[in-house]
Formats: C-alpha cells, sequence, structure tokens
C-alpha cells in the first residue's frame, strides 16, 4: 500500500487548472500550423493565425488563452493499492481547484444553483470529478477545464440498432453543422458509443483528453474516426464559423459494451481552446 | 463579397451612416468605447426597460461586447476578454436595439428576431474570434465598471478600445456571414 497525502493531490490539481489555461497543447498547436496550409479560405488563415498567435502571448504572459476558463472537469485513475491521508479527496481536489482559479487570475463561472439562484460560487468550485479504479500505486491526475460555448453544443441520442453505423454519422455530422461558429472551431469532436445513456456522455468527454493525432486502437473505429473528420470538414464551417475547411482537427470515439437494444452516442465538443493537462503522482 | 485584405476602421458611438456602409464580411477595426454585457446583465437591463428605469449607461448608438473577462493580472489593464456565444442574448436583443442599441459584438449564430431587429433599426452584429482572448486584450486600452458590479465577471464595463479586431457578420440589409461564409466552403 502506498500513502498520499491529500495535500499533494490539491497542490498537483491547482498547478494543473493554471498550466492548462494558459497553455495550450503542444500536439494541437502543431496541428493549427498545419492547418494554415490546407485551409482554402483566407479569412479562415488568417484566423488560424490569429489562434496560433494567441496561444504563443498567452504561453509568454501566463494568461488564459480564452477568458471562459470553464467549469472544471477532473479525471483521475487511482491505483488500488494507493491510500489517502490527511482528509477526503474530493474536498481535496475542491480546494485545489479552488487555489489554482483564485490566485491564477482565472474566470469563475460556476454557479451554485442551475436554476433559481444562479450565485457564482466565486471560486469555480465544485469541479466535475470523474474517478476510476486501477491496478498499481499510482494516480493519474487529468484536468480539462471546459468553456460553455462548445460545451452548449454538445448532444446525446438514444439510437436504435438498426440506425448503426450510418445513424451514427448523421448524428455526428448534424450536430457539428447546427453548432456552426459557436462552439468555437477548429473543433475536437469527442464521441462516446455504446454503454447507456450516461456512460455515453462519460466517453465522449474522456475522449477529449486524447492527443492529436492518436487514434482508437480498433482499427474499425479509427476508420470511423477518419471518415467523420473528413466529412464535417466538408461542412464548410470554417475556423470561427466563418466558413472553409478546418472544421474540426480529430474526431475521437470510445466505445464500450452495451445493451442488445441500445446504440447510445453521445458528441461532445471541444473548441480550439481544448485545454488539458495531466500529471502522474 | 468583401475583400479580406481591405480593413475598414470605425469609431463609437456608431453613427448610422457608418453602420449603413458596413457589409457583411467587411473586416473592421473598432475605436472609442464599447461596453460589456452578458446573460446576468442583459437580464437586468431587460427588466430594469420593463420597468421603465433609467439604464446605467445610455444605449443610444453605442455597442454592447457579449464578454466576461477574467480578472485583471497585477500590471495589465484587463484580464483576457474574448467574445462569448451571442445565442444566449438573443431574448433581450431586440429590445435593446430598439431602445437604440447600434451595434453588438460576440461570436456565433443569432435569431430571426435579432437579424429582424438589425434592418429594421440599422444596427450590426460583429463577430470576434471566440478563444482568442489574449490578443483581443491587446486593443483594449482602459477599462471603467459602469454598473452590476456584485455579478462580477457579468458586471458592465466599458472598455476603452483601439483597433478591437472584428467582422461584420450581420449587416443592416440583414445578410449573415455566417451563412454565406459556410456555404461558400460546404462541400456536401
Amino acid at each position: 500500500m502506498r500513502e498520499i497525502d491529500v495535500k499533494e493531490i490539491s497542490a498537483a490539481v491547482s498547478r494543473l487548472c493554471k498550466e492548462a489555461c494558459y497553455y495550450l497543447p503542444e500536439d494541437l498547436l502543431e496541428k493549427f500550423k498545419d492547418s494554415v496550409k490546407t485551409e482554402e479560405s483566407p479569412l479562415g488563415r488568417e484566423i488560424l493565425g490569429t489562434i496560433i498567435e494567441n496561444a504563443d502571448l498567452a504561453k509568454r504572459k501566463d494568461v488564459p488563452i480564452c477568458q471562459d476558463t470553464g467549469l472544471t472537469v477532473v479525471f483521475m485513475e487511482i491505483g488500488q493499492e494507493v491510500h489517502f491521508d490527511g482528509g477526503d479527496l474530493y474536498t481535496a481536489i475542491h480546494e485545489g481547484v479552488a487555489d489554482g482559479y483564485v490566485n491564477g487570475y482565472l474566470r469563475k463561472s460556476s454557479v451554485s444553483d442551475p436554476l433559481f439562484v444562479r450565485k457564482n460560487t466565486n471560486d469555480n468550485t465544485p469541479a466535475i470529478i470523474h474517478t476510476t479504479i486501477v491496478p498499481g500505486e499510482k494516480v493519474k491526475i487529468t484536468v480539462c477545464p471546459k468553456g460553455c460555448g462548445s460545451e452548449n453544443m454538445g448532444a446525446m441520442k438514444m439510437l436504435k440498432p438498426a440506425d448503426g453505423v450510418e445513424g451514427v454519422i448523421k448524428f455526428v455530422v448534424d450536430t457539428v453543422r447546427s453548432a456552426g461558429p459557436n462552439p468555437c472551431p477548429p473543433i475536437t469532436v469527442g464521441v462516446g458509443i455504446g454503454g447507456n445513456m450516461e456512460r455515453a456522455a462519460i466517453l465522449a468527454k474522456h475522449s477529449l483528453t486524447r492527443k492529436v493525432g492518436v487514434h482508437n486502437s480498433d482499427p474499425k473505429y479509427a476508420e470511423l474516426e477518419k471518415q467523420l473528420l473528413d466529412l464535417v470538414n466538408k461542412t464548410g464551417v470554417g475556423p470561427s464559423g466563418l466558413g472553409g475547411t478546418t472544421t474540426a482537427v480529430a474526431v475521437n470515439i470510445e466505445y464500450t459494451p452495451t445493451h442488445i437494444g441500445a446504440l447510445p452516442v453521445a458528441v461532445n465538443l471541444n473548441c480550439h481552446a481544448a485545454r488539458r493537462a495531466e500529471t502522474e503522482i | 463579397m468583401a475583400e479580406q485584405t481591405v480593413i475598414k476602421h470605425i469609431k463609437t458611438p456608431l453613427t448610422p451612416e457608418t453602420v449603413k456602409s458596413l457589409k457583411a464580411g467587411d473586416v473592421v477595426r473598432i475605436s472609442g468605447y464599447i461596453y460589456t454585457a452578458r446573460d446576468a446583465a442583459h437580464k437586468r437591463l431587460s427588466e430594469a426597460l420593463a420597468r421603465g428605469e433609467k439604464l446605467p449607461f445610455d444605449l443610444k448608438d453605442n455597442v454592447i461586447y457579449y464578454v466576461g473577462p477574467t480578472p485583471t493580472k497585477p500590471g495589465e489593464v484587463v484580464g483576457s476578454a474574448g467574445p462569448t456565444t451571442s445565442g444566449r442574448m438573443d431574448k433581450y436583443t431586440p429590445g435593446l436595439i430598439e431602445h437604440g442599441v447600434r451595434g453588438m459584438i460576440g461570436k456565433g449564430f443569432r435569431s430571426k428576431e435579432v437579424i429582424d431587429a438589425c434592418v429594421r433599426y440599422g444596427a450590426i452584429y460583429f463577430a470576434a474570434i471566440g478563444g482568442a482572448a489574449a490578443v483581443i486584450s491587446q486593443s483594449i486600452k482602459g477599462e471603467k465598471m459602469i454598473a452590476y458590479e456584485d455579478l462580477g465577471p457579468e458586471a458592465i464595463r466599458r472598455y476603452e478600445v483601439e483597433d478591437f479586431p472584428a467582422i461584420v457578420c450581420i449587416d443592416t440589409e440583414g445578410n449573415d456571414f455566417y451563412k454565406i461564409g459556410i456555404a461558400k466552403y460546404s462541400k456536401e
């Protein structure tokens, strides 16, 4: 068994919140630089150039890439040999988020009650935490702050098994097309297929933690990712949704077994400021 | 469609003539004062109008920027301050245009009601590049708190801007550059 003080978790979460909001992942930045060469719209190329300039400036000045520093999504893989000391784990994560957002000059965008009160909690808590227990004695933390411009454009549908691959393709492409400029393209399209309603949604979100250029390890799903990327880039949405051929930089699919009568599909779109930072303890 | 290389420099408050001369797709640089307001501030402004109260700033010919900035770091003028999704303000926008708002800056689709109000009252909708918040902040030279400070990032601030970068999206004839641009590059 390995003892980990939860203060270490708080400190890591705080640091990751700031890193994720200030520094665009390198793989994504490289992808944008490549896209400038292939984008057909002159205005689209200019917008991609501004996005790259923006990422450089944010990194140089340690300021947020985007003002919407989002709700803080935290994925944790916890080795089952780990024992947490010094307090409860979820409180430690929330304290890390509060520290990162307050001291990192990140925007506090969380409201206490979604419907009646909508009062800002002033420290961006609570975080949205997804934990999984895995073998071993390590802890992997991935922090993905996500703004609501893109989150609001997500969609979930319980398809029929008879809808098949064609039904999935139509749902994904329709979702991207109707989102248009709102999720701040070029986007990353996260797709969760299978399980049940909530499992598909979490898979779609988790797929956004993947690096650009990495495909599903199952060749059939990898092929579908490429096919979907090609199709969403034919919608014409383009950078900032002002027209162009770079609507998305990646389509990431995660799948899991499902019921004999079900074909759940969730689509979670991520903006070009696709923030993620991870560490292993 | 306008050549993308031509940049039109405009000043706020906007005159009806300036607004009329702008066409969907024009690339502009905006200088002068603009006012920030997003979801909660729009709700309060609209409720105040409905009660017949005086508003915290004069809407006439002014430009509203849909933004909720990050806190200002020491030594900076403002935090990161890019546009938020405009569609969430659609419910309130026609009423504000009717009361004098001449321009809006945001990102994303607008409703038919907003487009109709732009045509009827001669207002204009500009798109700024969503997510380019650090770059956009470079064009903001001053900030003043105007109202609703309790709303934090949603408070109304007055920004002094110099060459704020934007693109005309909906013009006074009701042309929507999102539709025009997307149709041009669609291969479906």
